[in-house]
């Protein structure tokens, strides 16, 4: 086995060096021709762009070797047929033989899907330094935890719907033109201050790990699922993690807009 | 730091509720040091040096106040960085075996590469595309909901049109792009425009960047589907 990680970590690291090598050339042509100057410190810059093509080479070997697997493994053990039955072996047989199996029964992977989606999300670090950066901006009126909560339950949110969306089969499109629709109306009534953060908390609270692990479960769970397809059921729960904060980050919005509004009146009287 | 509630979650799942012993651990717990500790030297390098770099040029680029070199700038950006992306990088060649399993097309090595590599390629144009744009809505300052509004219609007719191998992949590869190496890069640029250029507000101005970078690969995505795949009907 050691053979063939160290293997793939050649391969890696190769691949990893041509990928860095565009930052290197665009960041390299706009210092030479427009900035005019010479970076300060560039020995130590140059010791950093060897650790990032390192790092890289390593993390993308262990997303490849660990985190896709895990998310694959979790999605078989979850969607087995003795596992849903309970450990049944006449219901398990029963399973295997209906054509259509209701969603209901996919209840642990609902739950899972949920708690992946919402503890990952609060531990990012990415959204924490957000939510500090729109407290302050807003001083206070939007708290740190608030928005770190309502991001999270909006990514669980959506990453649930999505699992539930592969058991049934259902077009993904439906889904996401509908959630734009419904966006663009909350948008409306949204305050205008939180719009912007509102839109990028989608894309930014999906870190490098926990992507891969959720893009894994969703081709797992549509290879595992009868009658469905991996290559065209399994993508999708990444556009669910994507849409949803929107909607509980404005609805966040509104309720503490609405509050203080409240606050303010109640005071006057 | 994020690693740590995965594990914390899949431990419970796996002793709790399924109650077997973990299939494979040893490849599992190599593969979990992999990542944390690659995670670990590629953050620590990221930001002594590409970082620092990209964030004093884009805020040099922003207070020269020269459009074109802006744009030019935003477009190579943010297409250099999406490249470098290990989850798109992953993903893609995910895509790839997929695709090729499934017989949409042909099963062999340089079919699947080129796929993948026409892939990345169509994401990164595209947020290049996207940051370009987006420069120039800071500029003049155009209200952000046009684009968007304007991006859903977009996404929406193309849609219509797309074969239906595509649609999962094209609708993810907004999320996946907009990640560790593009985000910080891109907000120094939304952020230091804004905050350069008289009457923008950083807070909505600045923002705004990322939520493009994530719709404008999916229409391309997608028009990447009907280019390999054929027009499909919904």
């Amino acid at each position: 086995m050691n053979t063939g990680i160290f293997e793939l970590l050649g391969n890696a690291l190769s691949g990893t060096l041509l990928d860095i090598l565009p930052i290197i050339l665009v960041l390299g042509f706009f210092q030479i021709a427009a900035i005019r100057k010479v970076i300060p410190h560039l020995k130590q810059k140059l010791v950093g762009l060897i650790l990032v093509v390192l790092g890289l080479g390593i993390f993308i070997v262990g997303l490849e070797q660990c985190v896709f697997p895990i998310g694959t493994q979790m999605a078989h053990q979850l969607t087995d047929l003795l596992f849903l039955a309970g450990n049944d072996s006449a219901k398990a047989e029963a399973l295997k033989n209906s054509t259509n199996i209701a969603p209901g029964v996919y209840l642990w992977t609902y739950i899972f899907a949920f708690l992946i989606g919402f503890s990952t999300t609060l531990a990012e670090p990415a959204l924490i330094a957000v939510a500090y950066k729109a407290h302050d901006i807003t001083t206070g009126a939007i708290s740190a935890w608030g928005l770190r909560i309502s991001v999270a339950l909006g990514v669980a949110g959506g990453v649930t719907l999505g699992v539930y969306r592969i058991v049934t089969g259902s077009p993904l499109h439906y889904y996401i033109v509908t959630g734009y629709a419904l966006l663009l109306i909350q948008t409306w009534f949204a305050p205008k201050q939180i719009i912007p953060l509102a839109y990028d908390s989608g894309g930014v609270t999906t870190s490098t790990v926990t992507v891969p692990l959720i893009a894994a479960l969703g081709i797992g769970l549509a290879s595992n699922v009868p009658g469905r397809s991996p290559l065209i059921d399994g993508f999708g729960l990444i556009a669910f993690a994507s849409l949803f904060p929107m909607f509980t980050v404005m609805a966040y919005a509104m309720i503490t807009e609405k509050r203080t509004k409240r606050k303010e009146i109640d005071e006057l009287s | 730091m994020d690693v740590f509630p995965i594990i914390v979650v899949i431990v419970f799942f796996q002793l709790v509720i399924i109650q077997k012993p973990f299939p494979e651990l040893g490849q599992t717990l190599f593969g979990i040091v992999l990542v944390v500790i690659g995670l670990f030297i590629f953050i620590l390098g990221l930001e002594s040096a590409l970082f620092p770099i990209g964030e004093k040029m884009a805020n040099e680029f922003a207070l020269k106040g020269n459009l074109w070199w802006i744009i030019f700038f935003g477009f190579a950006l943010g297409f250099s960085t999406t490249i470098a992306e290990p989850a798109l990088t992953v993903i893609a060649s995910k895509a790839g075996n997929l695709a090729a399993g499934a017989g949409a097309i042909a099963n062999d090595k340089e079919a699947v590469a080129s796929f993948v590599l026409g892939l990345r390629f169509t994401v990164a144009f595209s947020v290049g595309l996207a940051i370009a744009i987006g420069v120039v809505r800071i500029f003049k300052g155009w209200p952000l909901i046009w684009f968007i509004m304007g991006g859903y219609g977009l996404i929406v007719i193309t849609t219509f049109f797309a074969p239906k191998e595509i649609i999962g992949i094209a609708y993810d590869s907004g999320g996946i792009t907009t990640s560790t190496i593009t985000v910080p890069l891109v907000t120094a640029l939304g952020v230091g425009l804004a905050t350069s250029i008289r009457g923008r507000n950083p807070m909505l101005d600045g923002f705004g960047l990322i939520a493009l970078a994530s719709l404008s690969p999916i229409v391309f995505v997608l028009g990447y589907g009907i280019f390999i795949y054929g027009v499909g009907g919904i």
